[in-house]
């Protein structure tokens, strides 16, 4: 057993972990932080993703002791729902959530690529979640509402798209 | 937000969901995100062989290990059989071959059975406990094909044969008509065994509560699987109680008793809190699957396109047991013939059990299948005719007061040229090929795809509408929501009969215990039926609020409406009363603030099975996609550039959640053409876990082009019809016919993978 001590959403938590644990196991078991999502163990699916130093990682794939000494962000970490960051309000606003269960993995990543990439395109936003598998919705409005987020943060300039075409606006289809 | 149509507040609108802001902040706790103090962690000894006699069962080693609590095994469960509801097969089957062991008693019948089941206080003392059961197998002969397994000579999986149901439909004389017809197009086709693939895996946990009550909090699409639980147990009914939270997706997968069963047992044994999270490649081998069907298509037509025969054999693998795939096949029958006007039909279907995984409910259940057949026939007969598919089809399809080959009247509107009209369309100018050595083609399908149960099933749903002492609302209803909105909707239809805002409704849902029972999130039915229920409910706390404030008013109940959480006087605004206020009024008077409805579906008679002609399903969903592909001659990858969907769901409740259906079921069947196969050899399957299963990335699936009409003419509230399962149907007919366009090479087996097209 080893002691560990990190920065969870900016709170400094110590937990006592086997070598073999990984980073996913103990934030779901021993922090709490059930928000991160288990899908495959396997670094398939990309539903638990987190920020470790701000990259986005599968933290299955991540033993725990790795995170020792650094900083954790999960979807929690992103924003509240008082203070919420704008990934999350385009999510709810543009209906990019159906059962959820990818959601808190498709944010974390979404947001790890806004920090280096504001101006991303419709391409390099569906580049970005490439990893992150999700069941449910097509995937159409999760791009949506990520360059609707990359444009309130980039304030005033629209995100420019790959093929030239105007991005769907809510309602603007059907 | 966009508007409502006229005459609506808030219905037709981009509502946000309820179920939206916990789910983004990371708040929803899904079944695994929950724990209990004292729990325990359950694991499941599953069979390593396709096909074996269990000659010994020592559960002895594995219950030594540190830590493990409990280990069961067949001997242990009191009743060790789980009944799949299969009406109509009674008389021609018997109702036992519906049925599957608990756990196996004398012989596997599938790699992946569960054997036995082992509880600890750690997940690895559950793991190492699981490892220690020994079990000794003698491998029997198995049969791992369909129509091998109808062979006299071959292994039985049953005393009385391998076949559990057969179907026919007859209508007319196909055989004189054949003689006539001008042309005659014949195909066979294949389609494989589909996973979930849900990004949550089955998962629970379960307690014992503190009046006795076996309480599971579980990922399922049917709470009143309770019922099975308790019988599986000895138990009354009202001693086990199933809560469904946030489902993370279900599409069929969690409509069969998964760890429900295996909690109960462990708790039971226990009594202490017990967990079981499925892993992934567990997921994968061992619960049920969407059926592989071998499907063999005759269709004869005039020369100028017109259908007069179809004649259709369907074969379906059941797996290992029975589950649901008697009613799985029925739905293909009723299916089989497509949206078409066809005057003689000839359809026979049988379903056989294999040593293979067991199949069920897969979103579409039984439909999804033959539209690739048939479809892909609709586009064969075109281009032997040398005329333009769309064409074709048109000429051919159904309309409203025409009926099915079964014998059922389309009741309600029936917009298929419309709807394959306005989705050709949308595909736009053709795109040009990206370089040498790629060619792009473009392909349609249309479908009909029923929701609702059958009619002969007596399907009802309930809901209580409160209006609460603070002006609040509150909604009690037992519906799993999977994902789709299901809770939304409901807030959203209540929303706009009792004019408070969505922010001042709360809805509980999913609990067998405590709210009102409506039935499973299953048959693309929740809308529909939950809906009407809720809306009946409402509709009636709404007369009852209209009459309080009339007499506050001294006016007449339709003098009043209620808008923005309280009750005004039409001609004088200034006269409100807020719903707080009400809520006292009515409290003082005596006056019930809520309201409790059922509602219950038109029922029907069975139909006859010896002709197949009779009414099978309340209402059709009709729908239809276009899509531009793009294949790489060199290499036969094939990249979807466009597509389009349109339907006619009658009255869209939630816009997004409808859009969100479409684009989702577009993308699950662009899986189902291009990627997916869960791909199964002598019972073993080769693809356990998500880097060889493949589902769709956000780089597979392109935007899809959503188009929405509304005829107002479906069952549900407003005439609204569902859309979560007709939204996938076409998309693989569409990609195959497309494929065809682009390089002229007809695949007639899913999916169409680079290797099979090149």
């Amino acid at each position: 057993m080893r002691s560990i001590e990190l920065t969870l959403n900016g709170l400094r938590v110590r937990a006592t972990v086997e070598p073999h644990e990984t980073l996913l196991g103990v934030l779901r078991q021993r922090l709490a932080a059930t928000e991160v999502k288990s899908g495959c163990e396997r670094g398939d699916c990309g539903a638990c993703a987190v920020l470790l130093d701000g990259r986005a990682i599968n933290s299955c794939l991540a033993l725990a002791v790795q995170a020792d000494g650094r900083a954790v962000t999960t979807v929690r970490g992103l924003g509240t729902p008082e203070a919420p960051h704008p990934l999350q309000t385009a999510f709810i606003e543009l209906g990019a959530a159906q059962c959820g269960i990818c959601i808190p993995g498709m944010l974390v990543t979404l947001y790890a690529m806004l920090a280096t990439r504001p101006e991303a395109t419709r391409q390099e936003v569906r580049e970005a979640i490439g990893g992150n598998l999700c069941r449910c919705t097509g995937y159409h409005k999760i791009v949506d509402a990520a360059l609707a987020a990359a444009r309130r943060l980039v304030e005033g300039r629209p995100a420019p798209q790959a093929d030239g075409r105007p991005i769907n606006q809510p309602g603007d289809r059907g | 937000m966009s508007a409502s149509p006229v005459g609506f507040r808030i219905v037709g609108q981009r509502a946000p969901r309820p179920d939206a802001s916990d789910k983004v902040f990371g708040l929803t706790r899904y079944a695994d995100d929950f724990a209990m103090g004292g729990m325990l962690h359950a694991r499941v000894v599953r069979s390593p062989r396709p096909s074996a006699r269990i000659v010994r069962l020592d559960p002895s080693a594995a219950a030594a290990v540190p830590g493990v609590r409990c280990v069961l095994t067949a001997r242990d469960v009191p009743h060790n059989v789980l009944f799949s509801d299969v009406p109509g097969q009674t008389t021609t089957v018997g109702p036992l071959r519906a049925r599957t062991q608990v756990l196996a008693e004398e012989v596997v019948r599938f790699l992946g059975e569960p054997v036995a089941l082992v509880a600890a206080e750690t997940e690895e003392a559950a793991e190492e406990g699981a490892r220690r059961v020994a079990v000794e197998y003698t491998d029997l002969p198995g049969v791992f094909d369909p129509e091998a397994a109808m062979h006299p000579d071959a292994p039985r999986l049953e005393p009385t044969g391998n076949v559990i149901s057969r179907w026919k439909i007859r209508k007319g004389d196909v055989e004189a008509a054949f003689r006539e017809a001008d042309v005659i197009v014949e195909g066979s086709y294949r389609t494989p065994f589909i996973d979930h693939a849900f990004i949550e895996p089955e998962a629970g946990v379960a307690w014992l509560d503190e009046n006795g009550v076996i309480t599971i909090r579980v990922a399922t699409q049917v709470i009143e699987h309770f019922r099975d639980v308790a019988n599986v147990l000895g138990l009354p009914h009202s001693r086990v109680r199933i809560i469904a939270p946030y489902i993370g997706g279900g599409f069929g997968g969690k409509e069969d008793v998964t760890v429900e069963v295996f909690l109960g047992l462990l708790v039971w044994k226990t009594t202490r809190p017990v967990r079981l999270c499925y892993s992934r490649e567990e997921s994968i081998i061992s619960p049920t699957k969407r059926h592989p069907f071998v499907m063999r298509y005759k269709h004869g037509a005039r020369r100028d396109g017109t259908l007069v025969a179809v004649e259709v054999e369907l074969i379906s693998d059941a797996g290992a047991y029975a589950y649901l795939s008697p009613l799985t096949l029925l739905y293909g029958m009723v299916h089989a013939a497509g949206p078409y006007r066809i005057p003689h039909v000839k359809v026979d279907g049988v379903s056989v059990l294999t040593n293979n995984p067991p199949t069920s409910a897969f979103r579409g259940f039984g439909s999804a299948q033959p539209a690739f057949a048939y479809e892909s026939q609709m586009d064969e007969l075109a281009r032997t005719l040398g005329l333009d598919p769309l064409a074709v089809r048109e000429r051919n399809y159904l309309a409203k007061g025409e009926r099915l080959a079964s014998g059922q009247e389309l009741e309600t509107a029936v917009w298929l040229p419309e709807t394959a009209r306005r989705a050709w369309d949308a595909l736009g100018a053709p795109r040009v090929p990206s370089g040498p050595g790629r060619r792009v083609g473009r392909g349609v399908a249309s479908a009909l795809t029923s929701y609702g149960r059958i009619v002969w099933l007596h399907d009802w749903a309930s809901a209580w509408v409160e209006l609460q002492m603070d002006g609040t609302v509150l909604v009690r209803t037992g519906v799993p929501d999977i994902g789709g909105g299901q809770a939304a909707s409901l807030v959203q239809i209540t929303s706009e009969l009792l004019g408070v805002p969505q922010a001042d409704i709360a809805i509980h849902i999913g609990d067998s215990a405590l709210t009102p029972l409506a039935g499973t999130t299953t048959a693309t039915r929740q809308l529909y039926m939950s809906g009407s229920a809720v809306h009946k409910a409402a509709s009636e706390l709404r007369a009852t609020l209209l009459a309080q404030a009339a007499e506050l008013f001294a006016a007449a109940p339709d003098a009043v409406d209620l808008a923005e959480g309280a009750a005004g006087l039409r001609d004088a605004p200034d006269r409100r009363v807020a719903f707080r206020e009400l809520a006292a009024a009515c409290a003082r008077a005596h006056r019930p603030r809520s309201a409790f409805a059922i509602y219950q579906a038109p029922a029907g008679q069975v139909m006859d099975f010896e002709t197949g002609q009779g009414k099978v399903f309340p209402d059709f969903t009709f729908g239809s996609q276009a899509v531009e592909v793009e294949v790489d001659v060199a290499t036969g990858e094939v990249a979807v550039l466009a597509l389009a969907a349109c339907y006619d769901v009658g009255r869209a409740i939630n816009r997004n959640s409808v859009e969100g259906q479409m684009e989702g079921g577009a993308a699950m069947g662009l899986g189902y053409a291009l990627l997916e196969e869960d791909r199964v050899a002598e019972g073993v399957t080769l693809t356990p876990n998500l880097m060889t299963y493949l589902i769709p990335t956000a780089l597979d699936v392109p935007d899809v082009t959503t188009i929405i009409l509304e005829s107002g003419e479906g069952m549900g509230p407003w005439g609204a019809r569902g859309i979560g399962e007709p939204a996938m149907v076409p998309t693989a007919p569409a990609i195959a016919n497309a494929v065809r366009d682009a390089v002229g090479v007809r695949l007639t087996r899913l999916p169409i993978t680079p290797e099979r097209l090149w």
